[in-house]
């Protein structure tokens, strides 16, 4: 059965049986990434195109084995180095993409919406690497993936995701995957961190991280923006770190057996401590790894379907 | 030119006149007889038979933007009037947000001389401050005198209470209200109202609280000086209800409202498409009944567009890049027919006042009058044509509508003023 959508813009609406599907598709591929020689054919004679408006080096990376490990022609084109900083519009540079017959865009943009944007100015299949704060599905997807991989399972579990709600396309995604595919969904962090309206998507909002380590399987821990705008939204890192940080004393503290993942790249003392981010809770680089096979499940379902 | 309108239904609520199955003779654009016509009336006339249409005193939209000088490839002040007449106007006040600001007698004096041969009338209103910066008050006086008729720093709020004090006092003087765009500065860099809708669609969001918080500022300085405060373009039902209380004071504190604000609610930013992203940003199905709520009872005195022309290759961008705005001359009177009059928000008297009475007051325009000698400043309404609005067809220089293909019931189908008449896409000299 194909996939309901010919993009993948974020994971809202996105139904069960598609989830179940890349999920499974990810699975072949895992075993792929194992093999001596890790490339298939299937995706011969496609053009993709990692269109990244936003400095991301290792989405793109990993977007950019997916393609190839599925024999993708794959093309990078970064907003740094191209026809942005002459001043060409997102339309034209699309469509002038477009024009050199490409089959598939990958989008990674500072800007909500823009991946449904893309879908209304050409007919490439588009994927959402990442829009502003909105959505970020196949970093979802991978979170699903690896835990079921490690617990056997996503249903009935319950995943807290913590840390910097409000900004988060991570968070965002991973709501809509996880409450879709019937898990416990809790947010945890600074009340100026979690967006109002929140419990309107069904999740519970907790402010004490020992009750989040207390009451969920998962842990999804999210990067703090230490940059910026993001300082106005609390005190100090040491603050932070110290009312929000994962560190092992607090998980034995709460004596519990919980599963951690980050979404990556670490602070380091910030909201996870060293021995956490090296510590056998978390399956940091296991994320890495599926996140390249859930990328070619992706490219596969959609490059295959028309 | 001798023309008469025949078979009309006149109706002016101030002079108290509702007459049905009328008749009006114009000579050279002169009222010269209503009522009562014989043969010989008829003799060299050009004759329009309006089968019941009506005939109200012409509307005025008091929050146009007309982009001239400075963005004449969006809208000019001859292509914004030829919008304004189709869109059933005889009258507009256009903003400050010039480039240069109308903050000078030479700028005021530029837009008016441009509409001087136009049928329809053009009220500048002067920046507040000195390029709208919140920093100098500008000379209002000699704003005044060469026609502005009040004074904004139009897209933001005065930027401190005490430039705003001194703004109210000075324009007093003239009898002018001061404009605010009521949005508290640290808030903005938003791109939406904020709820549930903001969260799901992940952009910054720009809580109700922002206007709410000018609003009140506002309204305490208007009180303090005993100055004269309009709000434009209302948007949050907390807003309505501190007007509302303000008014029962006897502040003097008058506000507006948009069609898109009373129609549409943040649910439609759910396709990210630009043409819904204004300033302030469409709110919530409370706010949109609290705005009716205010037109229902007077604490909103008038409806007024907030035409805000923006070229194709701004709003065809990412959502929050795209600047604010969306043009609305020519859905206005639509959209007030279709959701006021015909959802029976309003009766047509109350639409008179919205349209064409109340903004008329607020700025000291003297109201035209239904009486022989004086000059008709008309506009004609078909209160049941069903049309579908297309921005092909529209005079604007502009097509950032949110409302293209919606379809409407009632329209306005000509005006006239200034001696000129525009009537079935038509301008003729009377």
């Amino acid at each position: 059965m194909p996939l309901s959508s010919r993009h993948l813009l974020g994971l809202q609406g996105v139904p069960k049986e598609d989830i179940q599907l890349i999920l499974d598709t990810a699975t072949t591929f895992r075993e792929v990434l194992e093999r001596p020689i890790k490339k298939v054919p299937t995706l011969q004679g496609k053009t993709v195109v990692n269109l990244f408006y936003e400095n991301s080096t290792r989405t793109r990376i990993s977007f950019e084995l997916a393609e190839k490990r599925l024999s993708a022609d794959a093309i990078n084109f970064s907003a740094g180095t191209s026809s942005v900083s002459k001043g060409e519009t997102l339309k034209d540079t699309m469509r002038n993409i477009e024009a050199m017959k490409v089959d598939m865009v990958v989008i990674r943009h500072s800007a909500a919406g823009t991946p449904l944007f893309l879908t209304r100015i050409c007919n490439a299949n588009i994927i959402n690497a990442g829009d502003g704060i909105h959505e970020h599905p196949t970093q979802a997807l991978l979170d699903m993936y690896s835990i079921r991989e490690k617990l056997g399972k996503i249903e009935g579990l319950k995943v807290c995701i913590i840390g910097d709600v409000a900004h988060s396309r991570v968070a965002l995604s991973n709501i809509y995957g996880l409450k879709t595919m019937g898990v416990k969904v809790s947010v945890c962090g600074p009340s100026t961190m979690i967006p109002k309206f929140i419990e309107d998507l069904g999740v519970n909002v907790i402010h004490d991280i020992d009750e989040a380590i207390q009451e969920n399987d998962v842990l999804n821990v999210l990067r703090i923006q230490l940059e910026r705008k993001a300082r106005e939204y609390f005190p100090s890192i040491r603050e932070y770190a110290r009312y929000f940080g994962i560190t092992e004393k607090r998980l034995e503290k709460n004596g519990k057996d919980i599963l951690i993942l980050h979404p990556g790249p670490i602070n380091r003392g910030v909201e996870l401590s060293s021995e956490v981010a090296d510590g056998l809770n978390q399956i940091i680089l296991q994320q890495v790894t599926n996140g390249v096979a859930v990328r070619m499940a992706v490219l596969y379902l959609l490059g295959t379907l028309n | 030119m001798k023309l008469i309108l025949k078979n009309i239904n006149l109706l002016h609520p101030e002079q108290k006149i509702n007459e049905k199955e009328t008749d009006i003779i114009l000579s050279d654009g002169i009222i010269s007889k209503i009522g009562n016509l014989n043969e010989k009336d008829n003799e060299n006339a050009k004759i329009i038979d309006l089968k019941s249409k009506y005939v109200v005193p012409g509307f005025f939209d008091m929050h146009v933007h007309l982009r001239e000088p400075g963005r004449e490839d969006e809208e000019t002040v001859e292509s914004g009037c030829d919008s304004a007449a189709n869109g059933g106007f005889t009258a507009v006040a256009c903003m400050p947000n010039t480039e240069p600001a109308i903050d000078s007698a030479e700028v005021v004096t530029l837009i008016k001389r441009r509409a001087v041969n136009h049928l329809l009338d053009v009220y500048p209103v002067g920046a507040a401050t000195f390029g709208r910066k919140g920093e100098v008050i500008s000379p209002m006086a000699e704003l005044f005198e060469t026609g502005a008729v009040a004074f904004s720093d139009d897209g933001v709020a005065i930027k401190t209470a005490s430039i705003l004090r001194r703004a109210l006092e000075y324009s007093k003087m003239y009898k002018t209200p001061i404009i605010e765009h009521c949005e508290d500065e640290t808030f903005a860099g938003g791109a939406m109202n904020e709820g549930l809708n903001s969260t799901m669609l992940g952009l910054l969001p720009i809580p109700s609280v922002s206007e709410d918080m000018i609003v009140i500022r506002d309204i305490l300085m208007a009180e303090y000086t005993d100055g004269k405060l309009h709000i434009a373009h209302i948007s949050t039902k907390r807003s309505v209800d501190m007007v509302r209380e303000a008014k029962r004071r006897g502040v003097k504190a008058t506000a507006e409202v948009t069609p898109h604000h009373f129609t549409l609610t943040d649910d439609a930013l759910k396709t990210y498409d630009t043409n819904f992203k204004m300033s302030p940003p469409l709110r919530t199905r409370e706010d949109v009944e609290a705005c009716l709520e205010g037109l229902k009872d007077g604490t909103i005195d008038c409806i007024a567009s907030d035409h805000a022309p923006h070229s194709i290759e701004e709003k065809e961008m990412e959502f929050e890049y795209a600047p604010n705005g969306i043009i609305g001359l020519e859905t206005e009177v639509g959209l007030v027919l279709s959701e006021l009059y015909h959802k029976k928000i309003l009766t047509l008297e109350q639409i008179i006042e919205k349209l064409a009475l109340n903004p008329r007051k607020i700025l000291n325009i003297p109201i035209p009058k239904f009486k022989i000698g004086e000059e008709a400043n008309f506009t004609i309404l078909d209160l049941d044509e069903v049309w579908t609005v297309d921005i092909s067809k529209f005079k604007s220089k502009s097509i950032n509508s949110p409302f293209n293909r919606r379809l409407l019931n009632g329209r306005a189908i000509g005006v006239i003023n200034k001696k000129k008449m525009f009537y079935q896409d038509l301008f003729v000299e009377l």
